[in-house]
């Protein structure tokens, strides 16, 4: 049995008040920024569940807080929001070496080429616009400033869009190792053209096909809460059209599966609003800036000394978010 | 002058090793990251191919949308120097809002596009489409 496993039974069985077995551990492809485990549970009266570990990886430029997801998991299950059951959280590093959360396994698929590709996903294709539709407008009605999520800074009722554009635009300057003509081009339009914000809610800040676990009949979890914050939530829909979220399947600009309009119409009928598609283009430009920034980010905690290939190769996708930002601003 | 193979045939046989038989032998997490690392040397291999002609390119685009005299560096060290100082420079001028006025500004964004253009043809040839 691995340290992990060790500590794993060890923590659950003081939980539970009995002695549990962990087996069949092992690490999930995808989330390049922190770790997730799959793993079973085994109580003596021979019961056995599959559970999901995930853990931050010491180390990272990406600071996040555990507590923090478990709490908005559980805020989005009484929301509605088909995520997956939180169990437990722990904060002590000593625990684990880092602080991390147990939730239930959700069974499916979250490769978006499958999704895009897969005659088996035909039908999770047809249904899943409006069903990520549906779930976020139930994450932007999320009560906020109520405990639990009393954590969340609240930016000024009008300043959403500058708020965000400001965070990445300074971790841009403090990080970027080399100059980037084309993020500088992307920096003015977004500045000339700040949209007024709709509304203040909570913004999910990863929503995408990559965040959902799905299955052939379509959404079954949204995943990867740690980007939450107040802010826009056209934020949200921006981000779910960046051209990275596509997988190739260009012709559909929201995440490959359907065009602008209609996504914007079945948010607006889920939503009960009306929305601006000026002010969502404006966050799809951020989006594609922000993604390109996050790839820098990504490839500095890999030149810091986190020996990751993956980490690595994010540093040369920056490129691909430059040409979109060309796309999207020139002429418009 | 070390013997054949030169260094981006070495590369080319690693990365075959690694999609012909690494990445099949492997599943979950390290089979990606096995993928992700043939992708990477490819990446290289494409590089040391291009490098030392887009540089050039880059610093003759650059020269005359600063009107930079003279000639590029011959040394390919001082050649990236040379394209990172011009490219600060560009920076600042777009930072001060002179790309605000054309025909400066469109003669920019041809250049950057074709930087960007340049670097993808690298990175990800695919992702320009046809």
């Amino acid at each position: 049995m691995t340290d992990l496993a060790a500590g794993l039974a060890a923590y659950l069985g003081a939980q539970l008040g009995t002695d549990v077995r962990v087996t069949e551990l092992r690490r999930l492809a995808g989330g390049a920024s922190r770790e997730t485990w799959l793993f079973t549970m085994t109580t003596p009266d021979g019961a056995t569940e599959r559970l999901v570990l995930r853990r931050d990886p010491p180390g990272h430029v990406i600071e996040t807080s555990r507590r923090r997801e478990f709490l908005l998991l559980r805020a989005a299950a009484a929301a509605g929001v088909a995520v997956p059951r939180v169990r437990w959280c722990e904060e002590d590093t000593a625990v684990l070496g880092a602080p991390f959360f147990v939730m239930d396994y959700v069974e499916g698929e979250t490769l978006a080429r499958r999704l895009l590709r897969d005659a088996e996903y035909a039908s999770a294709r047809a249904a899943l616009p409006e069903q990520l539709a549906t779930a976020l407008a139930r994450v932007h009605a999320i009560k906020l400033g109520v405990a639990p999520l009393d954590f969340l800074a609240r930016p000024a009722a009008d300043t959403g869009a500058a708020v965000e554009l400001g965070r990445y635009e300074s971790l841009f300057r403090a990080l970027a190792p080399e100059p980037h003509p084309a993020f500088e081009l992307a920096l003015r339009w977004l500045a000339a053209r700040m949209p007024a914000t709709s509304r203040r809610t909570l913004v999910h800040g990863d929503y995408r096909v990559g965040n959902v676990i799905f299955g052939p009949e379509g959404l079954r979890a949204v995943i990867d809460w740690e980007m939450v914050h107040v802010g826009d939530p056209l934020e949200d829909l921006g981000w779910l059209c960046v051209r990275a979220w596509r997988f190739g399947a260009d012709a559909n600009p929201v995440g490959g599966l359907c065009d602008r309009a209609a996504f914007v119409s079945m948010y607006e009928r889920a939503a009960g609003v009306r929305v601006d598609p000026t002010a969502v283009r404006w966050w799809e430009v951020f989006g594609n800036l922000k993604w390109g920034i996050i790839c820098i980010m990504q490839m500095q905690t890999f030149l810091a000394g986190v020996k990751s290939v993956e980490l690595a190769s994010l540093g040369r996708r920056t490129a691909e978010t430059e040409l979109e930002l060309l796309d999207l601003t020139e002429g418009a | 002058m070390q013997d054949r193979p030169t260094a981006r045939e070495l590369l080319t046989a690693v990365r075959e090793f690694l999609e012909a038989d690494v990445v099949p032998a492997l599943d979950g997490v390290t089979r990606f990251h096995a993928r992700v690392a043939a992708n990477v040397l490819a990446i290289v291999e494409r590089e040391m191919a291009s490098e030392e002609q887009s540089l050039l390119a880059e610093w003759e685009r650059l020269a005359h949308l600063l009107r930079v005299d003279g000639e590029p560096p011959a040394r390919l060290d001082s050649l990236r120097t040379a394209v990172r100082g011009l490219t600060e420079s560009l920076v600042r001028r777009i930072r001060e809002g002179e790309t605000d006025r054309e025909p400066f500004g469109r003669a920019v964004r041809e250049h950057v596009r074709e930087t960007v253009r340049e670097k993808l043809r690298v990175t990800n040839p695919r992702y320009l489409g046809g």
